[in-house]
């Protein structure tokens, strides 16, 4: 049975429809992402599985249960990381564990050992009295998903895990979920990090305007609306677009930036040198694998991050 | 760190949860799911931390009014009738009615201005909500929070009055579980009015509508002195409920007005926890 099940799942605020009749499922112990632009609904999808907001049509399943109805139920199993960390700042490190599992009802004689357990995981164990006002913006991440985890969760709901942190805070905090995965939690993480997608995904829907565009894994989706490699050159703002026609000659694909051109091509180097042969003389050239961002753009003619 | 997610405490501490709330009405088991004590829990963990010279501030107001017009004024005024007509000093008759305000108080303040900052600011019952609590289990334990204040204050308050002699009969001790109820409308009250209020501007309202309720509402003299339209307006209001239903216990005069004045607060209390479910429903659980 599906851990999570959507049908013609759909919210609307007025006439903009944040979610516009999406269908998923999710099996137990993967790890599934939400990948989209801000704005494309994958919050507002996070917010109706956790049932702290009301769908306006279609049919939602949290571990087979709707979460509309037997909200408290279905939270029990759930563990919640939202976008904006809500630690309690009048409380420390570890008495933020301590309570936040007593609101699940669960003994101090269980939440003393298990807040230190976690308190180890998230790597603060020497934090364990500092107040939350003290401690850095990875450190209340990384407090927030051992909170999420403090009623051993069958599914843990990620809102944008790693936004604003810097590249070592986040590289420590995928290896945590990395591990988390490893002993069979359900992770449903939304990001509009390409990378993040490829790290900790198994399988991913592409969101855009409150609808799904694409779904697979992300190799699956690199090879279906990719090419192998990707040829990117900047010529100058200037000269992109003057150099971009005789360049679409070269590839099926291709697409041009405000500060750079994409070729999409299976064999970027042999690519460069016919372009460098050519007497083009690109600024800069990279060859690059594809990767999830290329497929947004062949998707919807944006990138992820704008 | 291994788990066993189904044998677990934590498993089955859910399982149980599950249990209990498919025992319940459907309209109930999702408001409701009877772990208020995990809020008053968080509670005082945070009072266990805080300044507590901050705590007592609003608990000097009454203390000063008393010095001032019982001790100070009251060598003017002299003797005033009691409830029950017999003459008593006029300090006696003003300390029942601070002692019900000082419960008002310290309600007001913790339902108020603490209630207001954790749920605009502190994020507090988003973060609640987002757990197996429902929204009464909330309600229920804040309102209680905010009650422990004002009963803190009317304790407070009662020592110094038998401090200072002003507590005469048995009844007093009395005073005790009128001034918890007196603390329960308020509290109710108090937070159901700031589950409303967007704004700090809006929070200066309050000291304007609690000032005047204070002053009028019989505590300083019988409101006999107003006319019709106004003591109906006066008793319309539940500030003077709680002053005649302590100065009646002062010196244990009852009339069937006295279950008038309990039934007011009873029914505030309700009214109150009602409205402050549904808000936080209606904020967090859109």
């Amino acid at each position: 049975m599906p851990v999570i099940r959507a049908a013609d799942l759909v919210k609307t605020y007025g006439d903009f429809d944040a979610v516009a009749g999406i269908a998923f499922e999710v099996e137990p112990g993967e790890s599934f992402g939400l990948l989209g632009p801000n704005g494309a609904g994958k919050s507002t999808t996070m917010r109706m599985i956790g049932g702290t907001l009301l769908r306006t049509a279609g049919v939602l399943e949290v571990l087979g249960l709707d979460p509309e109805t037997h909200g408290p139920e279905v939270r029990a199993s759930l563990g919640v990381v939202p976008q904006q960390d809500n630690l309690d700042e009048e409380l420390r490190a570890r008495d933020n564990l301590i309570v936040y599992g007593r609101y699940f009802g669960l003994p101090l004689s269980y939440l003393k050992p298990k807040a230190d357990e976690l308190l180890e995981f998230a790597q603060l164990t020497e934090k364990a009295n500092a107040k939350v006002s003290a401690l850095s913006g990875g450190m209340k991440r990384r407090l927030t998903i051992a909170r999420g985890l403090v009623n051993e969760p069958r599914v843990l709901l990620l809102d944008e895990p790693t936004t604003g942190l810097d590249p070592q805070a986040r590289h420590i905090l995928w290896d945590r979920l990395f591990r988390l995965k490893e002993q069979g939690v359900t992770l449903v993480v939304t990001t509009h990090f390409m990378d993040e997608a490829e790290q900790l995904c198994d399988r991913l829907i592409v969101m855009d305007h409150g609808a799904i565009v694409a779904e697979g894994s992300p190799q699956d989706l690199i090879r279906r609306y990719s090419s192998r490699e990707v040829v990117e050159l900047r010529f100058g703002s200037d000269r992109n677009a003057a150099v971009a026609g005789e360049l679409r000659a070269l590839v099926d694909r291709s697409e041009v930036l405000p500060d750079r051109v994409l070729l999409y091509a299976d064999d970027g180097e042999a690519l460069l040198e016919t372009i460098n042969r050519r007497g083009l003389n690109p600024l800069t050239s990279l060859v690059r694998r594809s990767s999830l961002e290329d497929v947004f753009l062949r998707l919807t003619g944006r990138s992820l991050v704008d | 760190m291994s788990v066993d997610r189904t044998t677990g405490t934590a498993a089955r501490v859910v399982a149980a949860t599950g249990e209990r709330l498919r025992r319940r009405p459907a309209w109930l088991a999702a408001l409701y799911v009877g772990n208020a004590r995990a809020v008053i829990g968080r509670g005082f963990r945070v009072i266990r931390n805080a300044n507590w010279g901050i705590i007592a501030t609003g608990f000097f107001e009454p203390v000063f009014y008393l010095l001032a017009m019982g001790v100070g004024m009251g060598g003017l005024v002299g003797v005033v009738p009691g409830p029950d007509g017999r003459p008593i000093s006029y300090a006696m008759y003003l300390a029942p009615a601070l002692l019900a305000t000082s419960a008002m108080n310290g309600a007001i303040y913790d339902s108020v201005h603490n209630v207001f900052f954790k749920l605009r600011f502190g994020k507090l019952y988003e973060a609640m909500l987002a757990t197996s609590l429902g929204p009464m289990d909330v309600a229920l334990g804040e309102i209680f929070m905010a009650l422990f204040r004002g009963f803190l204050y009317g304790i407070g308050f009662l020592g110094v009055l038998a401090g200072m002699g002003l507590v005469t009969s048995w009844w007093a001790l009395a005073m005790l579980p009128v001034a918890l109820l007196i603390a329960l409308g308020f509290a109710s009250l108090g937070m159901a009015v700031t589950s409303f209020m967007k704004g700090f501007q809006q929070l200066d309202l309050v000291p304007l509508a609690l000032l005047p309720m204070f002053l009028f509402s019989a505590t300083l003299y019988p409101i006999t002195v107003y006319p019709g339209w106004i003591q109906a307006v006066i008793m319309a209001l539940p500030l003077w409920h709680g002053v005649e239903l302590m100065r009646q216990l002062s010196v244990g005069f009852f009339t069937p007005l006295t279950l008038v004045h309990i039934g007011y607060f009873v029914a505030m209390s309700a009214v109150g926890i009602v409205v402050v479910t549904l808000r936080l429903r209606a904020l967090f659980l859109r």
